[in-house]
């Protein structure tokens, strides 16, 4: 008995994607040919979702290859399927998905990988907002200012050396020897639209990351020397205000 | 409000920018997907703000899913309306598709039946989007690999009656036609001749991939290839009937050098300008 109604049809339809069966209802001028005319939809819904998520995690489809990534993508759609029809928020999701898939329980990297591509892709999309002059450190007590970092900033940290591993698998990387982690790194996106994962060491780290939760530079300076920290976010104009200096 | 120049368009993809921003080209719009332009900032609205600097703008949405049987998200269509309001493009559209069940986005255009029911629902919701946009909005005719037995209207018929019962406008995809009419075995000037035509607010074209059935052709609306010429002669003849109208040329996926886009382009607007001398403007 086929489905009848609108939603009867649309949710046997939407069961028949994911499922080797077609729907019952469907017709078409030979029959016979229904299911491979079903198919279509079944490849385009899975294929262009892989896609999207591939566009959003290219070194962990780089690091497992297309093939094992496509099942992969296949597994974690069908538990965490896009809720929304604006993609670039989709695969927040993906980093914990990998901390419990037992196919990749070899690669304990990957789902730190995961959240290292997430955040690059946050910060392309991030909110805009001009920097500050530099001169705006310049006050009569810097160490009262709190700096407002820019929308887009993400302060990474990893047990294992994911900004390496990260950097090994881009286009135009240089081969070079994996140490071991931890890794830290600073994304963000700069004026010119480009997003930057830029490796920290552990005091740098620790700096930004105060500063970033809004404490004061006196006391994120108490972490470690500031002066690295500072070049770095006027060199990428990610400070965009610099309140509490008055 | 303003309207699509009667000229040919371009689907904008981000690597083309340079290229378009580099120098002068007779392109009348650009039209963009609007989920590709809901994140706050960064590349995609600096791209978009300059292109809409100086061209006129469609803003062509894939999330709406007007032809689904559940409700309209109301979070999707609140973003639409900011994003027209800061935009100001001179044309919205969507499609005659579903791409979401329940909470889950599949992110493909698919089909529905044609029945009093899905009539219906479809007139609620584009009542309802153009009452949130605050603008008459196109509905595109879609491209199908199916069809289904609880189908009572044709669907020229069924298109005809949504833009009775709404006032919408359509956006004729001449390639989807093709692609139907070869799918399903039926004539696509039939079709053409049963197809609202004045109520046509934009044209669009695209190429298509051909599997093979035992029975014949089965054509996949790709979006990644040249406009095959079967489509090009089916263009003409509705611009013989409608004088010109707003064209675009749409290239998605394996999206090639900006000089090929053009050609294409150019192939319209000729196609356009002969229209044009041959009769009237259409009122």
């Amino acid at each position: 008995m086929p489905p009848e109604g609108h939603s009867a049809i649309e949710r046997a339809f939407h069961a028949a994607l994911w499922a080797a069966d077609f729907p019952a209802g469907l017709t078409a001028p030979d029959p016979s040919e229904v299911t491979q005319r079903f198919k279509v939809y079944r490849n385009n819904v899975q294929h262009s979702l892989t896609r999207a998520l591939g566009a959003r995690f290219p070194v962990i489809e780089h690091l497992v290859g297309p093939a094992f990534f496509a099942a992969l993508a296949r597994a974690f759609i069908a538990v965490a399927p896009p809720r929304d029809p604006v993609l670039l928020y989709w695969g927040a999701d993906f980093a914990a998905f990998l901390e419990h898939f037992p196919p990749v329980a070899h690669l304990p990297y990957l789902p730190d990988v995961a959240r290292l591509e997430y955040a690059r892709g946050q910060a392309s999309h991030a909110a805009d907002a001009d920097p500050v002059a530099p001169e705006a450190l310049s006050a009569a007590q810097p160490e009262a200012l709190r700096l407002t970092l820019h929308p887009s900033v993400t302060l990474f940290t990893s047990p294992l050396p994911t900004v390496q591993i990260w950097r090994a698998h881009q286009p135009d990387a240089r081969r070079a020897p994996i140490t071991s982690g931890p890794d830290h790194a600073l994304i963000a996106r700069r004026p010119d639209f480009s997003v930057i994962v830029e490796p920290l060491d552990a005091g740098t780290h620790a700096v930004l990351t105060a500063l970033h939760q809004g404490e004061p530079l006196g006391p994120a300076a108490g972490h470690a020397d500031p002066t690295p920290a500072l070049t770095l976010l006027l060199r990428h104009g990610l400070i965009i205000a610099t309140g509490g200096s008055e | 409000m303003q309207q699509l120049p009667q000229s040919t368009g371009l689907g904008f993809k981000p690597e083309h920018f340079r290229d378009i921003m580099a120098a002068s080209h007779s392109i009348g719009f650009y039209e963009v997907h609007a989920e590709n332009y809901m994140g706050d900032g960064g590349a995609a609205h600096a791209m978009l703000r300059a292109l809409r600097a100086d061209h006129a703008l469609s803003i062509h949405g894939v999330g709406l899913s007007i032809g689904g049987a559940g409700g309209l998200d109301a979070d999707h269509l609140a973003r639409l309306r900011k994003l027209t309001d800061h935009y100001q493009p001179e044309s919205f559209s969507e499609h005659l598709a579903w791409s979401s069940h329940g909470a889950a986005w599949l992110n493909d255009l698919l089909p529905l039946p044609y029945t009093d029911e899905t009539l219906a629902t479809i007139c609620v919701h584009i009542d309802q989007v153009q009452e949130v946009l605050g603008r008459r909005m196109l509905l595109e005719n879609p491209a199908t690999y199916v069809t289904f037995a609880s189908s009572t209207w044709s669907e020229t018929d069924f298109l005809t009656e949504i833009t009775r019962r709404t006032g919408c406008g359509l956006l004729l995809d001449v390639n989807n036609v093709f692609v139907s009419a070869t799918n399903h075995r039926f004539d696509a000037r039939a079709y053409l001749a049963a197809f609202p035509l004045e109520a046509v607010g934009e044209i669009h074209l695209a190429g298509h991939d051909c599997e093979d059935l035992p029975s014949g052709a089965l054509l996949i609306d790709s979006h990644g290839a040249r406009v095959a010429d079967p489509v090009w002669a089916l263009y003409a003849e509705v611009l013989a009937r409608t004088g010109p109208l707003p064209t675009l040329i749409e290239w998605d996926n394996d999206v090639p050098e900006f000089a090929t886009l053009l050609s294409e382009a150019k192939r319209a607007q000729s196609l356009l300008e002969r229209t044009g001398k041959d009769r009237p403007y259409a009122a």
